[in-house]
């Protein structure tokens, strides 16, 4: 396919040999279009990914708002991701009004503390936090020299807990681990099943008792979402992990389903909660009019109630009405315009159907961090071999829990269920909403992202902060999917109209005219024609 | 708002809390972004050159280019150098820079990488550069990582030919591309030929022209760096970022100079200008008295709603030691004055300054703290103005106290890395800035009746 030749027609030997087999310009051929991701960055690439630390600590535990997360490092990765991420929170009575997100801790290693071994000072910075802020929760994020210098931080967690009589978590989220963010995605996520879920007794009260997993809360994403559910009567028992907290995460297992919304970061909650204590969980998309719609019907038929069912209904006419007339109005603008994406793990597949929803086709999409089964659906998961970075990862095995595991439904009734249209347990990926010629890119890096603007020459590049200006000065209308640009939410019904608008100014803002100068285009100096007369 | 931040202070040695200085590498890839055709390079894990890049872009609203090492466990193991030699390779190949500037981290610092025998010993190709310089995270701030890696350019690349270039260096420090226009102007004015290292004027503020650029047409280039040695003289503006580099020059060249404040407010602007009249021997033009003049005019104008005004001053050394200076000549009181930035010097200065100005009023100046101490300093005795970076937001709002952005990062609003606070215009901006802070405040805390439309 043209595209892609040109696209990968400038590298090296060594680096096409590489990235080629992480590009894909669909073509739904008999063989699929099967794509390697998950495996190093080539050195020097300018790749958009992060490191372990930001995915436990930035992305997972980080917008817990009870919990006091120490930073243990040097100060950089203390400050980086601090009110960076825009997973807004909110203090209430249930976490004791604590709210730590506006907050940076951090030890602040100095080089003594690197020689001699930084565990007394995380002591002594734990004792201080106990003191001032008195949490229920304390939890400790490695940076890189922590595994180096064989600092202890789980020992340290179980000091901790001991002392204070609270609960305290250590991560090894030593950046260097893994190949991207996904790596500690996963370690937070052990930590969260071994030590939170499952410890409280506090039962949800409501019929239908659901958390929601893999929602940061990004723009008030996550509220956007609650509300909607609550005005179908489903109660949200805890939400993993934006504006979460640790006292409502510890009942989590008390719920009847899980929701995910990032399947990259919080798969593997899902599926070893359905392990150990039951829970069916189902992939659902509250980006979108129709995506949300869909999962709330997905919801509804899950819990089988007639009464739900109804109520559902209802809410989706009242919502879908209330925003017709923009939605509308914002088709009309943007119908035919074509989009890339390139975010974290999910969101390039979820905003593909908000676009469609405004007439706007995604033709092509990227992920920084995604897994194979996240390009192509988990039924390739048995065919993916862990490599020796994977490895490193502890996979943690659970058992059935002897007093809390509970299912919902027998195996007949899952089988019905299933038929009927439930999407239990499973994940299709992202290709199969794309169309033939498309491109698809794991692990794009700077290079990519600028040459595929100019080759695809998309009319916007939803992206994070690092491709954001680049892309603008390419006179490309630009779109941060990280954090919004400051606005949001983007999701559910409320949210679609924020962001068609959103998009809508990116693309019609009337200072894209202004680029060129007058003079580029009117010559000054008067000429004379060879045997003519002067001519201004 | 900040709600748990109880008033009580207790001396902390294990916890900082909202830090007000971040780690040196990222001070070493914005020093090389002021260098022409240059990729900056972070030997460790990616996650750093996310954050730096990341930061870097969203203060200067510009893309911030830089590559990763991108270590994994067995590099870590068994060392970087062959991620580092990849990286290179691939570097010249995809992205085409003159010069590569190779930073560590605290992962590679920690494991003993030693980046010079590794550069010592790659293949580079004909015409290119590679440098290094060495930034542990958990030694000093990102204004030493700054400071480090112009000490690596000049290691690398600076020399002595004996033919003089006639030319007065001039190390801006730690600022805007504003600043750097607004510190060239001046020295254009004085007729005194420079060269400005790093130079970030052209490399992070590069003009919309629809066509996007890897490197932008700025930056200090690299023959301007080679003949350093032979500069004529080195003026070193802001302490902590560009005194090191100035006395490396002066050990290894002989160079003379002066090592001056930041260029902010009248006093300090004066100094620089004083510099550059004893190289140029030349008088100071009539527009720069002028400008001089229009300042000190403003300052005068709109002392009746400075004079006295607590102001609560943070960030980074230099560019806070500078607005104090500023703050100072507004007859206003630098209240807390502080710095992320481990140096006792800073106190030592900034102490000096504000006893020149025999105030009557007590005033905290503290290196090496964070903006959880401010916030409770302030809780104990409330200020007039908060004067510093966004992270300062959180607190104006606890507290209700009038702000100013200024200095790094400035992550929330746009446009004020295009302007200046250095020379006398750039401090009619900040002036403009906090009198506008003062009264708008005035104005939205006054009864109706007391309302008006006249000063």
């Amino acid at each position: 396919m043209k595209e892609r030749d040109e696209l990968l027609d400038k590298y090296s030997a060594r680096v096409f040999k590489n990235r080629k087999e992480h590009i894909r310009q669909l073509e739904f051929g008999p063989e699929g279009d099967t794509l390697t991701a998950n495996t190093r960055a080539i050195p020097g690439s300018m790749t958009a990914r992060g490191c372990c630390y930001a995915g436990c600590k930035g992305v997972v535990v980080g917008p817990m708002k009870d919990v006091a997360v120490i930073t243990h490092g040097p100060i950089g990765c203390a400050f980086y991701s601090w009110g960076t991420r825009r997973n807004k929170a909110k203090a209430d009575a249930e976490c004791d009004d604590m709210n730590f997100v506006p907050y940076s801790l951090c030890t602040d290693m100095r080089p003594t503390d690197i020689v001699f071994g930084g565990e007394k000072k995380l002591e002594k910075a734990i004792d201080e936090v106990m003191d001032i802020f008195h949490p229920k929760c304390i939890m400790i994020c490695s940076t890189c020299p922590i595994g180096l210098i064989g600092d202890d931080v789980q020992a340290v967690a179980r000091r901790t807990e001991a002392k204070y009589n609270i609960k305290a978590i250590g991560f090894s989220c030593e950046g260097y681990k893994g190949v991207s963010q996904s790596a500690g995605h996963h370690i937070a996520n052990n930590g969260l099943m071994r030590h939170v879920i499952g410890t409280g007794d506090k039962a949800p009260k409501g019929k239908f008792r659901i958390n929601l997993l893999g929602e940061y809360n990004i723009g008030g994403d996550g509220w956007e979402e609650e509300r909607i559910l609550k005005r179908c009567g489903i109660e949200v028992v805890s939400v993993f992990t934006g504006d979460g907290s640790y006292e409502a995460m510890k009942n989590a297992h008390m719920a009847d389903l899980n929701l995910v919304m990032c399947h990259r970061s919080i798969n593997y909650v899902a599926e070893m909660m359905k392990k150990k204590y039951g829970i069916d969980w189902i992939k659902v998309n509250f980006i979108g009019v129709g995506a949300t719609s869909r999962s709330l019907r997905m919801i509804a038929k899950y819990f089988n109630d007639p009464d739900l069912t109804a109520r559902v209904e209802e809410v989706i006419a009242e919502e879908t009405e209330a925003i017709r007339e923009d939605m509308e109005y914002y088709r009309s603008k943007l119908t035919g315009k074509t989009a890339g994406i390139f975010v974290g793990g999910s969101r390039s597949h979820h905003y593909q159907t908000l676009l469609r929803d405004l007439g706007m086709e995604t033709i092509m999409a990227g992920y920084e961090f995604a897994h194979r089964d996240d390009y192509e659906g988990r039924d390739v998961l048995p065919s993916i071999k862990a490599d020796a970075d994977t490895k490193n990862i502890e996979e943690i095995t659970v058992e059935p829990d002897p007093e809390k595991f509970r299912r919902k439904y027998t195996d007949e009734e899952i089988a019905r269920l299933k038929e009927d249209g439930v999407e239990l347990d499973t994940y299709d990926g992202m290709i199969p909403e794309m169309k033939k010629g498309y491109m698809v890119v794991d692990d794009y890096n700077f290079h990519e992202v600028d040459r595929l603007g100019k080759i695809m020459k998309p009319d916007i590049i939803f992206s994070g902060i690092k491709d954001k200006y680049s892309t603008q000065k390419d006179g490309i209308g630009s779109r941060q999917l990280h954090s919004y640009d400051y606005s949001g939410p983007y999701s559910g019904f409320r949210g679609a109209v924020i962001f068609a608008r959103d998009v809508a100014m990116s693309i019609y803002t009337p200072t894209w005219g202004l680029i060129k100068a007058p003079w580029k285009n009117a010559p000054l100096l008067t000429g004379t024609i060879a045997g003519g007369e002067k001519h201004a | 708002m900040l709600d748990m931040t109880p008033k009580e202070i207790r001396v902390r040695s294990g916890i900082t809390i909202n830090p007000c200085k971040t780690c040196e590498p990222v001070g070493a890839m914005f020093c090389a972004l002021g260098v022409h055709n240059c990729m900056p390079h972070s030997h460790g894990s990616q996650g750093c050159s996310s954050y730096h890049r990341t930061v870097l872009t969203r203060h200067f609203k510009e893309p911030a280019i830089a590559t990763s090492s991108s270590f994994t466990e067995g590099a870590s193991v068994f060392g970087g150098r062959s991620n580092l030699n990849t990286a290179v390779k691939n570097i010249f190949d995809m992205y085409d820079p003159d010069i590569i500037a190779v930073h560590s981290t605290c992962l590679s610092e920690t494991i003993g990488d030693d980046l010079g025998s590794y550069i010592l010993d790659m293949e580079i190709p004909e015409g290119k550069r590679v440098i290094h310089a060495s930034t542990p995270s958990y030694e000093g701030s990102h204004i030493q990582g700054f400071s480090n890696m112009m000490m690596g350019f000049i290691n690398y690349l600076t020399r002595k030919t004996g033919v003089p270039t006639g030319k007065t260096a001039v190390f801006p420090g730690w600022v805007n591309p504003g600043d750097i226009r607004e510190m060239k102007a001046i020295a254009a004015a004085m007729d005194v030929p420079i060269t400005m290292f790093p130079d970030f004027d052209g490399t992070l503020d590069n003009p919309m022209t629809g066509r996007f650029e890897y490197y932008g047409e700025g930056g200090t280039t690299i023959p301007e760096i080679e003949q350093l040695g032979d500069a004529q003289s080195v003026i070193a503006l802001g302490h902590f970022a560009s005194q090191e580099s100035y006395e490396l020059l002066n050990k290894k060249f002989r160079t003379q100079g002066a090592v001056l404040p930041m260029p902010v407010g009248v006093a300090f602007t004066d100094r620089y200008i004083m510099a550059l009249r004893k190289y140029s021997q030349k008088e100071v033009p009539q527009s720069l008295e002028n400008e001089r003049g229009r300042l000190v005019d403003l300052l005068i104008d709109a002392s009746n709603h400075t004079y006295r005004k607590k102001v609560a001053i943070y960030g980074d050394p230099d560019v806070v030691y500078a607005m104090t200076s500023l703050c100072l000549e507004m007859g206003m009181v630098p209240k807390y004055v502080i710095t992320g930035t481990p140096k006792s010097e800073f106190e030592k200065m900034t102490k000096a300054l504000i006893e020149s100005y025999n105030l009557e009023e007590a005033c905290v100046v503290k290196a090496d703290t964070d903006l959880f101490y401010l916030h409770q300093l302030i809780k104990n005795e409330g200020v007039d103005l908060l004067l510093g970076s966004s992270y300062g937001k959180y607190i104006a709002r606890a507290e209700d106290i009038p702000y100013v952005r200024a200095g790094f990062p400035v992550l929330d609003r746009y446009g004020a890395t295009i302007q200046s606070i250095c020379g006398y215009r750039g401090g009619a901006y900040l002036a403009e800035k906090i009198i506008d802070a003062l009264l708008t405040r005035f104005d939205r805390d006054v009864k109706d009746e007391d309302f008006e439309c006249v000063l």
